[in-house]
């Protein structure tokens, strides 16, 4: 039997999903809920079994496809204090936001566990009729005749999958997006890396050393702290637990010859945390990669028979004070399913039956935000933000409050004089990394 | 630094469950190692599965692997590292991720 002489396999799918992460589960959602037929393909024993994050997500995106999701949803903690720290190796500036409106509805952050939480979104897809296959590894692109994409090769026996479309929610290193030429082999540049602890500390704890209520949380994160390092430290409340890590530039770990535990320690050793963690020991190490080059290093978002959604596509926002992919992942891949759906209804499936994707995340916050925000991983992981004014900041705050009576104080244009003068800073440079910085963050 | 930051690495990993599959996913070729001046993966590997040898290689144990791809992205030795995932099922679990 030859492909040539007879029709090819007609698709058993309309579509199949490769990852059963936030994006998987949420383009399967999408296509189940227009009528299609589809699969989710998921690596890990479960959903979220490979996958590591922070520890935040931000729901309201849920908030179309999944009436009271709060109510269901496996949260740890509603944030409802958010601190944003800059570190010097002895020094902190705190901006410390409080609202109990995060705390009730229609909430704001929660953190959650990535096993729960990809557990229970990939539920909904299949209840919704989405099929999951769990354990089966999509190894490869299916191509016809005419080198279309028309399904994935699983390391499953006889685990060909076809279907009309396929969507790669595969992550950071999407080897699929990679093998259709979408992604860079390797990509050092626009990557972090997150090293993470889950710390035990019992709720009574927490509530009492974070000044929280019995189901609020903190969210804590911060710019330096790293041994140098480019890049920053977080620290989130769960019920029972904390989870702690740090986030650097992968050139800079490679150049610096630290070790990513090493720069965990430091930031749990920094005396602005240190005494939050006492006595909390180490549940869990982890640690996963994050495609930090934001809107100039995405990819071509769909091609002849294939979407690209969620990290796969580079959708993770980190612009310094936030660092939100879960809810970008969702809203992408929604969007994806939602396209997928109508380009199979049509019966054009090729990059321009597909080109409905792009133009719906133009349209929403994925595309918007990350337009806006696209100068802004260059600008934070930047050598002057990361050493230089880290420690201008807090010479400056700490000149600020430091009383040399009988000296009269020296007022803030001379203590800012003085602090630029003592870091090198040249007042032209300020001037243009502040308007960089206003423009960026418009 | 108090008590609570001072765990082995041995004991940091013993947290991590793993299943570990008789396929190595991950398969480093010691002979391009030899001639690699850097050697940044030996640090930047957050499991550091990567042991130099005395003759100038690299001695590389798959098994308690994060599957992140830090040194993949990292290395510049081209042919290096051969980089897959584990067979389905088997690797990672991450129950607090
Ligand atoms: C340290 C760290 C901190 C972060 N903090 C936050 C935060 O606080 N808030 C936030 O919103 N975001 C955060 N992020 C980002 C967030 O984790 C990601 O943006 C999000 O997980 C992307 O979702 P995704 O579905 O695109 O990819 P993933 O969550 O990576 O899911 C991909 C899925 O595909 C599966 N898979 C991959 N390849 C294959 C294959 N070949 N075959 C079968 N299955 C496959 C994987 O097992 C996985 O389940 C953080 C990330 C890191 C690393
Ligand atoms: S794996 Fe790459 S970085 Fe590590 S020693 Fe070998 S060539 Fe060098
Ligand atoms: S994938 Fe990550 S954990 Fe595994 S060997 Fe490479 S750097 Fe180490």
């Amino acid at each position: 039997m030859t492909d040539e002489q007879q029709a090819p396999d007609p698709p058993v799918f309309d579509a199949v999903v490769v990852g059963a992460g936030p994006a998987g589960a949420s383009a399967a959602l999408a296509l189940a809920r227009a009528g299609r037929s589809v699969v989710m393909v998921e690596r890990g024993p479960f959903p979220g079994a490979k996958n590591v994050y922070g520890g935040v997500v931000y729901g309201r995106v849920l908030d179309e496809v999944i009436p009271h999701w709060w109510e269901q949803v496996p949260v740890q903690r509603w944030v409802v204090r958010r601190s944003t720290m800059i570190l010097t190796d002895t020094q902190a500036v705190t901006l410390d936001v409080r609202s109990q409106a995060w705390g009730a509805q229609p909430y704001n952050g929660m953190t959650v566990f990535r096993a729960d939480f990809d557990s229970w979104l990939a539920q909904h897809a299949i209840d919704a009729g989405a099929r999951l296959l769990t354990s089966t590894v999509a190894t490869g692109l299916l191509r016809d005749g005419s080198g279309r994409i028309c399904g994935v090769r699983t390391d499953r026996p006889g685990g060909d999958l076809r279907a009309r479309v396929v969507i790669a929610c595969d992550g950071v290193n999407s080897f699929l997006a990679k093998e259709a030429g979408l992604l860079p082999r390797a990509d050092a540049t626009h990557m972090t890396l997150g090293a993470k602890e889950v710390l035990a500390l019992p709720a009574g704890v927490i509530e009492e050393r974070f000044g929280l209520g019995p189901h609020e949380g903190l969210d804590i994160e911060a710019v330096g702290g790293t041994a140098g390092v480019p890049g920053g430290g977080f620290l989130y409340t769960n019920r029972d637990s904390v989870s702690v890590g740090v986030v650097v530039s992968l050139n800079g770990l490679a150049a610096s010859g630290r070790r990513p535990e090493d720069l965990i320690a430091s930031f749990k050793a920094h005396p602005g945390i240190a005494s939050y963690l006492k006595g909390a020991e180490v549940k869990e190490y982890s640690a996963h990669l994050i495609p930090e080059g934001g809107y100039s290093t995405m990819p071509e978002l769909a091609t002849d028979g294939l979407l690209v959604a969620g990290d796969a596509a580079a959708m993770t926002l980190a612009a310094g004070i936030w660092l939100e992919g879960v809810n970008f992942a969702i809203g992408a891949g929604l969007e994806a399913g939602r396209a997928a759906a109508t380009a199979i209804g049509t019966g054009d499936v090729s990059a321009a039956g597909l080109s409905g994707y792009r133009r719906a995340l133009e349209a929403s916050f994925v595309l918007r935000d990350h337009k806006r925000l696209r100068l802004a991983p260059d600008l934070v992981l930047s050598d002057r933000m990361q050493q230089q004014y880290t420690k201008v900041l807090c010479d400056i705050a700490e000149d600020l409050f430091t009383v040399t009576n009988p000296q009269p104080k020296p007022g803030l244009v001379r203590i800012m004089r003085r602090v630029l003068r003592r870091h090198r800073v040249r007042w032209r440079d300020l001037a243009r990394d502040g308007l960089d910085t206003a423009r960026t963050f418009r | 630094m108090g008590r609570w930051a001072d765990i082995s690495f041995e004991a940091r990993m013993a947290t991590v469950e793993f299943r570990v599959s008789e396929r190595a996913h991950i398969v480093v070729d010691s002979d391009v190692c030899r001639s690699c001046t850097t050697k940044v993966c030996v640090h930047a590997c957050p499991a550091d599965l990567f042991a130099p040898t005395a003759d100038g290689g690299i001695l590389f144990n798959y098994e308690q692997c994060f599957e992140c791809g830090t040194c993949y992205m990292v290395c510049n030795s081209e042919g290096a590292i051969s980089w897959t995932y584990p067979d389905g099922g088997h690797g990672v679990v991450f129950r607090h991720g």
